[in-house]
């Protein structure tokens, strides 16, 4: 469908169905069943296989109509990105709905204390009793957990294969008096990623996503939907400034607790965004030095997104395959993020040393400084992107490795 | 603007790349570079006589095949893949750019088809190769159209049938035709680090030549934004040569009961190698489809310039290093794409220039 075609036919769908006075569910009840939901899904699941191109021209128009999309906020795209993509369909009719309404939030439980980088060594503990999956362990690093109602989890279902075979994926209900979710504070203050402990939690048979032994696969597909966003934002709506009626203050308070914890995100980025404006308003714009640093990171800045854009154009959303070319994009992300910090310190000299309201930006730039070290760990580390790159898109072979045999076997943390 | 390659310019670059494969292996390069003509005339006819590789960006009247900035970008690719002898790039890039942006129609008709078919081989004369604000100050042009004035290095004037000249003095700066071997003209030879492009001195005292277009500072910019984002992609056709032969080395070279390729430093060494060429090569496409769309951001050219010569010049580097102690000789051919960069990252402005000049160009426009 063209762009033109795409804003007329939401435009009406708009003009016809959206109301200012209707509960948030209800609301958004109708935009599924009308579905202008998620269009970049595929036409059985609520979409119309739109590129993610022609979603941004239906957001485009949410945002002029000061339409309330569906909910997007948080870990709920990998959720649904991995049902889609290899859950049965008995999983997609109970979980994505109630993704898109934002009755449901969910948060993702990989990394452990022993592993992290080697997710795979995993050693939660998943077994079958009386026909419930019981699960013991410890997650931790999990961003939204304490407010999550489902969880993404990995655990050992085989002690006694190779270790990526013996790994199962598993739905979890958060809600439940096994599961408890604690805080973590960060390096840069606040509290987006928790620990998780499992002391016989249950999960129901059906609940298990992609068959048992085969977690590592389904695994890989929520990651690389993972690493994938670090380069392109999926283009959802969002309203600006505070609007009159009573849906806008229920989406307001969801907002609210879903997004809090992601307040800081474009910081880790490199708000790049700030650069000119700062370089300009301190002066700073005529130092040669500094000219240098801004021109070579506005070159990395545009190239990263021309490069992203010709790969991810026509891609769209619930596809199985794998793409390694998602660690290319969250490396350029982080390679990005570092010469921002950068180019923010020599912009700011010695102001840098201070935060809050008596920084610059009202303590925006500080927490960029402070902020910009995660992006390079969260979603799998920088080194770990550079041995996929070189492995799966060089081919160039592996080196040794001391984890093969059964799992029971190899060395781990205490 | 175009943000994929066409049908056409797909097939273009197939049909190129096959051609410059079979006529320009390693072999064929270190061949012509030992001599002085620094080309096979043979091979210059196929590619330009009978393939049209010169005109790709001309017009169809003036003899081209009509394409633009892309076209001639795609073809520079390949050339800088295979380390092209031969004054392509000085007579179809410069030459041919400088006659389209700033040539008299009469003019450009008279001389645009024989560069567009090969029979005629040009340079541009640029009497500074570091930025287009200092050209035009050493050659003058007196009222009687004679020229006097030195331009330092000009690539392959040795073998030029016409020199087109940018020179200041009556009338403003102008393009200015001389035929090769006119009275008073002086071609002299340099000694280059680049064996596989060859630069003169050119000197001039009183030579006869054809004012044949004016030159104003938007068209001597015009046609700097043209020529680097061409070398430009020479460069990253360099760089892709340089990073896929490297990686391919180190899959087949052991030490240590392994392959070298297996050493995480030497794998993540080629990971960030692949990402900065990524992104060059993203922002060099980009420059030619702003410029044939005369849209997007003013300082493309000047992007793409600045990251391919950094990428191209990284790929170098490892290309020498991952090779170890063979990677030094003579003998084995990196040296050689290696030395194309070290020249290609120079001319026409160093990295840093072009970001300062992007820079420039970007607060006039705040
Ligand atoms: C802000 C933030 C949010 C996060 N959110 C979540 C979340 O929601 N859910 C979740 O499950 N996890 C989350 N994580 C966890 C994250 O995925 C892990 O921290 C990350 O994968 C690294 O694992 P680790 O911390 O155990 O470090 P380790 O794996 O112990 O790594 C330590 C160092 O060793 C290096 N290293 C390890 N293996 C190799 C190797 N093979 N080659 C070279 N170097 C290597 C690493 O690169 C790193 O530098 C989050 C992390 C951060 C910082």
């Amino acid at each position: 469908m063209t762009p033109d075609r795409i804003r007329s036919e939401v435009s009406a769908w708009l003009d016809a169905n959206w109301r200012t006075d209707r509960p948030l569910i209800e609301w958004r009840e109708i935009l599924l069943d009308g579905g202008w939901a998620a269009p970049h899904w595929p036409e059985e699941w609520y979409g119309r296989g739109f590129t993610l191109d022609q979603t941004a021209v239906v957001a485009e128009v949410f945002r002029e109509k000061d339409a309330v999309p569906a909910a997007q906020v948080g870990p709920r795209g990998l959720a649904s990105e991995t049902i889609l993509a290899c859950g049965s369909d008995d999983q997609k009719r109970r979980f994505l709905r109630p993704i898109l309404t934002g009755e449901h939030t969910w948060c993702q439980l990989f990394s452990e204390p022993g592993s992290g980088s080697d997710l795979a060594g995993l050693s939660t503990r998943a077994e079958l009793k009386d026909g419930k999956w019981i699960i013991n362990g410890q997650k931790v690093w999990n961003t939204s957990a304490h407010h999550a109602d489902f969880g993404l989890l990995v655990a050992r279902t085989d002690w006694d294969v190779p270790k990526h075979q013996g790994i199962s994926y598993f739905l979890l209900d958060m809600r439940q008096p096994g599961v408890e979710a604690r805080p973590l504070r960060q390096m840069n203050g606040h509290q987006s990623f928790n620990e998780v402990f499992m002391t016989n939690a249950v999960v129901a048979p059906e609940d298990l996503i992609g068959g048992e032994g085969n977690g590592w696969h389904v695994a890989k597909t929520t990651l690389s939907f993972e690493r994938r966003g670090f380069s392109r934002r999926v283009r959802g709506s969002s309203i600006d400034g505070a609007k009159q009626g009573p849906i806008y203050e229920e989406y307001e308070e969801e907002l609210r607790i879903a997004a809090e914890p992601y307040t800081w995100y474009p910081q880790r980025e490199g708000r790049v965004d700030l650069v000119l404006p700062r370089a300009r308003e301190t002066g700073a714009i005529a130092d040669p030095a500094t000219r240098q640093e801004i021109a070579k990171l506005l070159c990395l800045y545009t190239g990263a997104r021309l490069a992203s854009d010709s790969a991810e154009a026509s891609r769209k959303a619930g596809t199985t395959e794998i793409i390694p070319a998602g660690s290319i994009g969250k490396l350029a992300a982080s390679v990005i993020a570092r010469q921002a910090s950068h180019v923010h310190t020599m912009i700011s000299g010695a102001d840098a040393m201070l935060s809050g309201p008596d920084s610059a930006a009202d303590g925006i730039i500080a927490e960029v400084l402070v902020s910009v070290p995660a992006i390079s760990i969260a979603g799998g580390t920088d080194e770990i992107q550079r041995n996929i790159i070189s492995e799966r898109v060089l081919g160039m072979p592996k080196g040794y490795r001391a984890d093969q045999g059964p799992f029971r076997d190899i060395k781990r943390n205490a | 603007m175009q943000t994929e390659f066409s049908k056409e310019q797909n097939l273009l670059r197939d049909i190129v790349s096959r051609a410059l494969r079979d006529k320009s292996p390693a072999t064929a390069v270190r061949e012509s570079m030992e001599t002085d003509r620094g080309y096979d005339p043979a091979v210059w006819q196929e590619l330009c006589g009978d393939a049209g590789l010169a005109g790709v960006h001309v017009a169809e009247v003036h003899g081209g095949a009509g394409g633009g900035a892309v076209e001639l970008g795609i073809v520079a690719e390949e050339m800088g893949r295979t380390l092209f002898c031969g004054p392509w790039f000085a007579s179809a890039a410069m030459a041919g750019t400088a006659l389209l942006e700033a040539a008299n129609d009469s003019d450009r008709e008279e001389l645009l088809p024989g560069v567009a078919d090969g029979s005629t081989i040009a340079t541009l004369v640029l009497d500074d190769l570091n930025g287009p604000a200092g050209v035009g100050a050493s050659i003058t042009s007196a009222a009687d159209g004679k020229l006097s004035g030195t331009a330092a290095m000009v690539l392959d004037a040795h073998v030029a049938d016409l020199l087109l000249v940018v020179a200041g003095g009556a009338g403003g700066l102008g393009l200015h035709a001389v035929e090769g071997g006119a009275p008073g003209l002086a071609v002299e030879p340099l000694q280059v680090v680049d064996p596989t492009r060859k630069l003169s001195r050119v000197a001039f005292s009183d030579v006869p030549g054809r004012r044949v277009g004016e030159v104003t500072g938007d068209t001597l910019n015009r046609i700097w934004d043209r020529i680097c984002s061409a070398l430009a992609h020479e460069m990253i056709g360099g760089a892709q040569h340089l990073f896929e032969t490297t990686v391919n080395y180190t899959k087949e070279r052991f030490q240590f009961g392994r392959p070298i390729g297996s050493f995480q430093a030497l794998k993540h060494r080629c990971a960030d190698l692949l990402l900065e060429i990524e992104i060059a090569r993203a922002l060099t496409h980009h420059s030619a489809r702003c410029l044939d769309a005369g849209a997007g951001e003013p300082w493309a050219a000047s992007m793409a310039k600045a990251a391919a010569a950094d990428a191209c010049m990284s790929a170098a580097r490892a290309g020498i290093q991952l090779r170890g102690g063979i990677g030094f000789t003579w003998e084995n051919d990196t040296h050689l794409w290696f030395k194309r960069a070290k020249g290609s990252e120079v001319l026409f402005g160093t990295p840093a220039i072009h970001r300062e000049r992007m820079m420039t160009m970007l607060e006039g426009a705040a």
